[in-house]
């Protein structure tokens, strides 16, 4: 793959809290436009990992470029700039509790952009309409459902128009048919929008419905045990914790 | 042999066959019975001459737990110790065999590796210290961070959320006026009510007002509203904080690339120093009216008591009591911020933090005090 095509590059990275790594030596590249989703066991790392690709921790060593740019050794100012260009909705969604999801999607705008109100208010419409949120917006973050708080932190997450968007387990708490549905509008904003996205889940069901391409890390190699699309690892015989981890239903079914 | 049979529902019975020792235990062993059992046991393995084979027949259970189960396998350590040779369970239904072999097959070493080896009391207090040093040096990184961001948003005075900023200072300044006013009364009054009463021996009641003025003034109004904020204030930036902290709201304003300490912190900073010299004035006010109703009962006019007190306290205590409690307004927003910032995860995290905020708070309030003191002293204020 040619760099420019790459939205995320990750090199060489040691991830953890303090200076015990919890991942080592892990290399992968994140394509534009498509659906990266990262699984694996509770304790895995999924969520270190995600932690140092949003800059939220520091890499213990190794390098993260975001957009061709290096997000690890980034100062300050550079490093906020790189994050412009990413959207993070997070597990519990995250929303502001002092304001309405109107005001938490019109937040990112207001303090990044010089637009008028009126600019400011079509756009955040724009987005509350596109998670389906548009007759909810002056709700409190208090009031709404967990999936409309996983939609509303999308929403807020795609303020900006970031070219990456990264969703933190988007269907944990959620009953299937909702969390179907948040699948659906991932799959449609990464075709219409040409957004990438980066998914941390351990959901299978949620795993075969909307990733292009998957890494698993696995918690005793300290690392990636496997890559590619989800048939490619549903297939993949040989290494017996993937196998497990794909087709554990049925085998608990059939036992 | 009767069988003992117990209050609860199951019985134990020993008896000799063929040379073996056998305990039979029959009814519905679960943790009442394990319980009663097990005090029974020793006694009853202790009688038996017979050390040679123990058969624990168990065709006689209705029912067992896990209390029954862990109870067995503790009745065939137990008769290990007391010398049988050979233990056997017997009639165990295929039912319960499941459990038993759960509870045998758990290793009590495996969980007992899994802990963490408790610290001898050298090494708790080492611990505690250096807990409480690597605090100190956060607490002081982030009374740094606050400083320089307060320095870039008042140069950049656009920059500071003011909506924010204002309803904060409502929240913690006027909205404090009632639990101030309470204070500063009560305190301002029952000084007043102490120091007459000696005063008067001297005939010198009226000079009761020099001490409420001064000490006002100078000491207890900053002190009071202070402790006050402390308690208010502190806990409800910590609290407000720390819950953000915990629905990774802080997180979710770091990757946007918006400062919390700018955000979140700076606003409650201002507002809490713009607010407390005002309470602080506020208190002094009203403290000297509590001493004034004290003053005016003994049949003095009020206009004398303003007079003692105009007379006696300078502009120069006044200034003192005020550039104390600016300083006092910076602690508690500071305090409160940084122990919601510093909230960890779990249900108890915000409690732990909201305490911690005052407790620092009220330290800090006090030493402080104590090194205006001295400063003062050497001023000559």
């Amino acid at each position: 793959m040619k760099h420019d095509q790459c939205a995320i590059k990750v090199e060489n990275l040691f991830a953890g809290y303090g200076n015990v790594p919890i991942i080592e030596n892990v290399n992968f590249d994140v394509f534009k436009g498509e659906i990266f989703v990262i699984i694996g066991g509770s304790g895995c790392g999924k969520s270190t990992l995600l932690k140092h690709m949003i800059g939220l921790l520091p890499p213990i060593s190794g390098k993260i470029m975001i957009m061709g740019e290096d997000l690890s050794s980034a100062d300050h100012k550079d490093k906020n700039r790189i994050l412009q260009n990413i959207g993070v909705a997070f597990q519990s969604g995250a929303l502001f509790g002092s304001m309405s999801v109107m005001e938490n999607v019109q937040l990112p705008l207001k303090e990044f952009t010089r637009l008028d109100k009126i600019s400011i208010r079509d756009i955040a419409h724009v987005k509350l309409q596109l998670v389906g949120l548009e007759k909810s917006a002056h709700l409190m973050p208090g009031e709404l459902s967990g999936g409309m708080k996983k939609r509303a932190a999308l929403a807020r997450a795609m303020a900006l128009d970031p070219s990456i968007i990264f969703l933190d387990e988007p269907s944990a708490g959620l009953d299937p048919i909702t969390s179907a549905e948040l699948d659906d509008l991932v799959r449609n904003l990464a075709s219409s929008l040409g957004i990438t996205f980066v998914i941390v889940t351990h959901e299978l069901a949620s795993i075969e419905a909307i990733s292009d391409r998957i890494i698993m890390l696995e918690k005793q190699a300290k690392g990636i045990v496997a890559t590619g699309t989800p048939e490619q690892l549903k297939q993949a015989t040989d290494n017996e914790y993937v196998y497990n981890f794909f087709n554990r239903t049925k085998a608990e079914i059939t036992s | 042999m009767t069988p003992d049979t117990t209050t609860a529902s199951a019985g134990m019975n020993i008896s000799q066959n063929e040379g073996n020792c056998v305990l039979s235990i029959s009814g519905r062993l679960d943790a009442d019975a394990a319980l009663f059992l097990f005090k029974k046991a020793p006694e009853k393995l202790s009688e038996q001459g017979l050390k040679d084979s123990l058969i624990l027949d168990l065709s006689g259970l209705d029912y067992l737990d896990t209390a029954g189960a862990v109870f067995l396998e503790r009745l065939e350590r137990m008769a290990q110790d007391a010398g049988f040779s050979q233990i056997r369970l017997e009639g165990l239904s295929q039912e319960y065999a499941r459990l038993m072999e759960l509870v045998k097959k758990t290793k009590k070493s495996d969980i007992e590796q899994g802990q963490p080896k408790p610290l001898s009391f050298i090494e708790n207090r080492g611990q505690s210290l250096s807990d409480f040093l690597s605090d100190t040096k956060e607490f002081i990184t982030y009374i740094g961070e606050i400083t320089w961001a307060l320095g870039v948003s008042l140069r950049h005075p656009t920059s500071i959320r003011w909506a924010d900023t204002f309803l904060i200072a409502e929240r913690s300044g006027v909205d404090a006026l009632g639990i101030v006013a309470l204070i500063s009364f009560i305190v301002g009054l029952v000084m007043a009510f102490q120091a007459a009463i000696p005063m008067r021996m001297f005939g010198a009641e009226l000079y009761v007002a020099n001490l409420i003025g001064i000490a006002m003034v100078r000491e207890l109004g900053p002190l009071m509203t202070a402790i006050v904020l402390a308690g208010r204030s502190a806990s409800a930036f910590a609290a407000e904080i720390g819950t953000m902290r915990i629905n990774e709201e802080i997180d979710a304003l770091t990757v946007m690339g918006l400062d919390p300490v700018r955000f979140l912190i700076v606003p409650r900073v201002i507002a809490s120093t713009v607010v407390t010299p005002l309470l602080t004035i506020f208190s002094n006010l009203v403290g000297i009216l509590g001493g004034a109703l004290v003053i005016t009962s003994m049949g003095y006019p009020v206009i004398a008591y303003y007079n003692q007190i105009a007379s006696f306290v300078t502009w120069n205590d006044f200034a003192g009591g005020l550039v104390k409690c600016f300083v006092f307004g910076i602690l508690i927003a500071a305090t409160g911020c940084i122990r919601g910032y510093q909230t960890q995860s779990g249900p108890s995290a915000v409690g732990v933090s909201t305490t911690r905020a005052v407790v620092t708070g009220i330290i800090l309030i006090a030493v402080f005090d104590g090194i205006f003191s001295i400063i003062y002293y050497y001023l000559g204020i």
